[in-house]
């Protein structure tokens, strides 16, 4: 303890220097989430069979969860499962193939830029349900219908997300690539193609919430089957225990599409 | 014995739009001689070696390479890049192997090249890192490195230590002091730092502020090797003195410019 000694001891009023630091920090508390679910699911059960809610209007969530364990013990759902998969897999495969090819001749060939950028630009915006019935004239009322609406609300963002990821593709990486002669070829593929794979896949999180979105929407306009037509059906049928039970659905498949992306952003962008 | 190639610029030129930012730039560096290019900042000395490796297209003037290109050479002009511009999703070695890949070299051949020169540049242990992990000075390793494998004819460095802190810079100075010995290569230095260009130049080319134009060319006549010895440090002070004269001026006026785009 020689550095105590070695304070002078003649000093008056000698105090600890006050702490102003601290908090402002947010600080992980894995039960938080987890706890603020439980209590809304209480509430809401509570709610219901306390009689302050009309059971037919908001069922309790058991009562969800044992229509749920009912459809698929039956079985009749897979159907409606089954053409929804099919539809948004296929439309966004369809959709992302031809965005990326899009994306990239806009963002590498000038002329391409010139006279894709505007267009792309200005059908952004339409939304794209609202062509589905003019799909349907064109494809009929079948499978192409839906799956061109989703490819559709896919393809524009995609083409955007992909163009301006070549855009952020730093120059200086190029002028090196080029500084050691790499042939152009070589250049797109070992440098500008890794370079945009950030952009990509943060569109890919983008272009599956519109997918799941249109799928909805296509599937409650004109279908048999599907979780769309499901939902509706059981809306007008008063089935609300049903409904929530697709709706529930719904929700898994956008988790399970996001934990996917999730899991193939963090596999491919490794190097970050 | 000299692996280089002489530079020529003749009659050189160049603005960005209505800015003029070199202007009547002649200048020969000469084979195995290794020349430090310094000003005040924006005066051009990164667009003219730009120019001079081909990336740029001047707007007048021409640059001349003149000598045959030494057996082995597979990128004759090469470039070591102040921001090191690697690949992030490569590794050390996917780096320096980037450069050989459109190269007609076997597998065997490329990875031999590889392993060489990771060697030489200390990096043999770090080979499998991506740029993420590794320091700045590290990450300058590799792109001298990427530079030396296809055994270049002269070597242009844009301010290679420049976005290194001082312990860094001063290590990877004497690196590439008896990388320079060694090699023999033609050099060109850009740098603003004096004590780099006395250190490693044969000569020093002392730009004036924009548009840049050659203010005087100051020979150094003492070995690099012997730089660091006492003796030498009256010569060096006195050159230090000469050079700081000429460009103080420019760059007190450069550094109150503003900038308009």
């Amino acid at each position: 303890m020689t550095e105590v000694s070695a304070i002078p001891a003649a000093v008056p009023d000698r105090r600890p220097v006050p702490h102003r630091g601290g908090g402002f920090v947010a600080r992980s508390q894995p039960w938080a989430p987890w706890a603020a679910f439980a209590v809304l699911v209480a509430l809401w059960e509570g709610a219901v069979r306390g009689g302050l809610v009309s059971p037919v209007f908001l069922p309790a969530p058991s009562h969800v969860v044992a229509a749920l364990y009912d459809l698929f013990a039956r079985g009749t759902i897979w159907r409606h499962v089954g053409d929804s998969l099919y539809r948004i897999v296929l439309g966004w495969l369809a959709g992302t193939a031809a965005g990326l090819a899009a994306g990239f001749a806009v963002g590498i060939f000038s002329t391409a830029r010139a006279a894709g950028l505007p267009l792309v630009s200005a059908l952004f915006p339409v939304p794209k349900i609202a062509l589905l019935p003019l799909l349907i004239l064109w494809l009929g009322i079948g499978e192409a219908s839906k799956v061109a609406t989703i490819a559709l609300g896919v393809f524009f963002p995609t083409v955007i997300a992909t163009y301006s990821g070549v855009d952020g593709v730093a120059r200086n990486l190029i002028r090196m690539a080029q500084s050691f002669d790499l042939p152009p070829r070589a250049i797109l593929v070992k440098v500008v193609l890794p370079g945009t794979l950030p952009a990509i896949l943060s569109g890919f999180r983008i272009t599956a919430s519109i997918a799941l979105i249109l799928l909805v929407a296509a599937e409650m306009i004109g279908a048999e089957y599907g979780i769309g037509a499901f939902i509706l059906a059981a809306g007008n049928l008063y089935q609300t225990d049903q409904l929530l039970a697709g709706v529930a659905m719904l929700s898994a498949l956008g988790l399970l599409i996001h934990t996917l992306l999730s899991r193939l952003e963090r596999w491919l962008l490794r190097w970050r | 014995m000299n692996r280089g190639l002489e530079l020529t610029v003749a009659g050189l030129s160049h603005s960005y739009g209505d800015l003029r930012v070199l202007d009547g730039i002649d200048l020969t560096v000469r084979e195995g001689e290794l020349v430090a290019l310094i000003g005040p900042s924006g005066c051009g000395k990164s667009t003219l070696l730009s120019i001079m490796g081909g990336i740029l297209r001047p707007e007048t003037g021409s640059v001349l390479l003149g000598g045959r290109v030494p057996e082995g050479c597979l990128n004759p002009l090469t470039y070591v890049f102040q921001d090191f511009a690697l690949l992030p999703w490569r590794t050390v070695r996917g780096n320096v192997a980037l450069v050989l890949e459109h190269h007609a070299l076997s597998r065997d051949e490329r990875r031999a090249m590889v392993d060489d020169v990771l060697r030489r540049t200390g990096l043999l242990d770090f080979a499998e890192a991506l740029p993420r992990q590794l320091s700045g000075g590290m990450r300058q390793r590799v792109g001298i490195a990427r530079a030396l494998v296809v055994r270049p004819a002269v070597l242009l460095m844009d301010e290679p230590l420049s976005a290194l802190d001082a312990q860094t810079r001063e290590l990877l100075m004497e690196d590439l002091v008896s990388l320079w010995l060694r090699e023999r290569v033609t050099g060109v230095y850009v740098t603003h730092n004096l004590a780099e260009a006395l250190r490693l130049a044969d000569r020093i080319v002392v730009l004036s502020r924009r548009p840049g134009r050659i203010r005087d060319v100051v020979p150094v006549a003492i070995p690099q090797a012997e730089r660091t010895r006492p003796v030498a440090q009256g010569e060096l002070a006195a050159l230090n003195e000469r050079l700081w004269h000429l460009i103080k001026a420019e760059a007190q006026v450069a550094e109150r410019e503003v900038i308009d785009d």
